[in-house]
């Protein structure tokens, strides 16, 4: 394993805290939950090439849950996409960085999300689209616990099973919170491995979705499916609000909660181990 | 020939000379009429089942990979149903998708009140962006399809599925944003889109016998409306009638009185009067809508009366 994966992560995570600490309120918990899953995939797991956003038959990453645009900026600016400068642009009027991913606006954005479930209907198209063309390209998704409350992605994972789409991986961010309160609670979705398995999908659970270690092995697991004619769902058992202890004892209420830049340079320094 | 027939007849060509068109249903191809196209184009037809909201979506996803998806449903299940879908995956994200719905308004027919649809248009009309065209006859259909897979960017077409009379000969030229001049007149200009429009013909030898001299035009895309013929025969007639199968609330109705807004001059209205479908077979469903003759012939020589 690419042992810089930890240290990409800090920084992913460092950056999700600068750019929504100086907006001052922001979908924090969501985004550093899945800071690892990111150091992964662009890092290591993805044929892509910053220098050409938009090149054919390059792997693609669909965030569905599109509340987690920051961390994908935070991601994307430290794999050279754009300046990391670009990042505390977060948010304000004119910017490329808005809350919920735009391809339109953003380069390394393949694909428009923010209301729940469709985004993943879009990853199982382009999957298709990139098995039409024969063009090799493995397309990740990222789906929320909450998100898989939506019927869509239930209808999207059905057709991509039948449609032997063994070229999509997906990931659920299986931090067991959303906006009300526990998804347990609300509307559960347990057992969540059992469904994807009935569904026709390969399933690997990741225990802790925190650990690059872990995530890269499922990722790297993942791709040995590709060519068996099922699509992958990798589910991330994560922590939302990871690295961040006030944070994460925040619980539901950190799904979409407000942070000064006192509060993240001190979350930053602690993650830096310099405290 | 049916409507769908000219349809489908048309995608056959478009996917043959481009394997980038594609056509995607939710179980409705053989209403669409594109079932036989399964077997001829197994690389360019995918049906995704019962799931509307998915096909739009999964459209997008093609479209953002260079694919030109055509989706198709009945046309409360291709607009209302999926309108989130078509407003986020599709048209805010700028994907070149064409959605076809069929059995437009009353001609749903004997599936009855859920799935007749009276708003499609006022639904997608809101939508940045969208453009919404409703074809007349087979002769405008088939001029526009060439013209509507072209067309970079969502368009929903209004489609009635089975046969209709021939509006248009075949020396027809088709401009997708340019409205349809049937017939000048001096006293009336009348607005019409869709099916409708052959009654209006039928209703103008009436208000001619009654000394009406109207104009007719046939606005076949809803959106963006034809402003400036819209503007320059209400500025001529002075008195406009708009008829339509769908609500007289969002749909071309409207989209005149938007155009109009400013302008002094009495706009009425034959089409359906805010309420739902049921089923019946057209001649009840025209008299139960007012979608009839007697009724445009009637409201015009009202829209003259109010000058």
């Amino acid at each position: 394993m690419n042992k810089d994966l930890k240290a990409i992560s800090r920084d992913i995570r460092c950056d999700i805290l600068r750019c929504i600490g100086h907006l001052g309120v922001g979908h924090i918990g969501g985004c550093l939950s899945v800071a690892e899953l990111l150091a992964v995939l662009y890092f290591e797991a993805m044929n892509i090439d910053p220098a050409q956003p938009k090149k054919a038959g390059r792997d693609r990453f669909i965030c569905s849950k599109g509340h987690a645009g920051p961390a994908v900026y935070a991601a994307l600016a430290n794999r050279g996409y754009f300046d990391k400068a670009e990042l505390l642009t977060l948010n304000q009027g004119g910017t490329n960085l808005p809350s919920h991913c735009d391809m339109n606006r953003t380069p390394g954005i393949d694909m428009t999300a923010g209301s729940l479930g469709q985004g993943f209907s879009c990853a199982v198209g382009i999957a298709l689209g990139s098995k039409l063309e024969g063009d090799g390209a493995t397309i990740y998704a990222l789906i929320g616990d909450g998100e898989s409350q939506e019927g869509q992605i239930w209808e999207a994972g059905m057709f991509a099973a039948a449609k032997k789409l063994d070229n999509l991986i997906a990931f659920t961010d299986y931090n067991k919170l959303q906006i009300d309160d526990e998804v347990a609670k609300v509307n559960d979705i347990a057992p969540l491995a059992e469904k994807w398995a009935a569904f026709g999908w390969n399933v690997i659970d990741v225990e802790d979705g925190n650990d690059v270690e872990q995530v890269s092995e499922a990722v790297r697991h993942a791709k040995l499916g590709i060519g068996g004619g099922r699509p992958t769902m990798v589910i991330l058992n994560t922590k939302k609000g990871c690295g961040v202890k006030w944070i994460e004892d925040l619980g539901a209420g950190n799904h979409n909660c407000k942070i000064t830049e006192e509060q993240a340079e001190e979350a930053i320094r602690v993650i830096r181990g310099e405290d | 020939m049916e409507m769908r027939a000219v349809y489908a007849g048309c995608l056959a060509e478009l996917m043959e000379q481009d394997r980038h068109v594609c056509v995607l249903d939710a179980d409705l191809a053989k209403a669409s009429g594109t079932r036989g196209l399964y077997e001829r184009f197994p690389k360019q037809m995918f049906d995704c089942g019962v799931a509307e909201q998915d096909m739009a979506s999964i459209a997008a996803g093609l479209a953002s990979y260079g694919f030109k998806p055509w989706i198709e449903s009945f046309t409360p299940f291709a607009t209302r149903r999926i309108c989130d879908q078509i407003a986020i995956s599709i048209a805010y994200a700028g994907m070149n998708v064409k959605i076809v719905g069929t059995d437009p308004g009353i001609s749903a027919e004997l599936n009855g009140g859920t799935h007749m649809s009276m708003e499609d248009v006022g639904v997608l009309r809101s939508i940045p962006g969208m453009v919404i065209f409703e074809p007349v006859d087979s002769v405008q259909l088939r001029a526009a399809m060439p013209v509507l897979n072209a067309y970079e960017g969502c368009v929903y077409m209004r489609l009635f599925r089975k046969e209709l009379p021939d509006v248009f000969g075949g020396d027809y030229r088709f401009d997708l944003f340019k409205a349809d001049l049937l017939k000048e007149g001096k006293d009336l200009s009348i607005f019409v889109s869709g099916f409708l429009t052959k009654d209006v013909l039928e209703a103008e030898k009436e208000l001619a016998a009654s000394g009406i001299d109207a104009e007719i035009i046939n606005v076949h895309t809803i959106k963006p409306i034809d402003k400036e013929t819209v503007l320059a025969s209400a500025r001529k007639t002075g008195a406009v009638l708009t008829v339509e199968n769908h609500n007289v609330i969002g749909g071309l109705h409207s989209a005149v009185l938007e155009a109009l807004a400013e302008e002094k001059v009495p706009v009425c209205a034959v089409g359906v009067q805010d309420r739902f479908g049921e089923v019946g077979k057209m001649p009840y469903l025209r008299e139960a809508m007012g979608l009839t003759v007697e009724n445009i012939v009637a409201t015009a020589k009202k829209a003259v009366g109010l000058k």
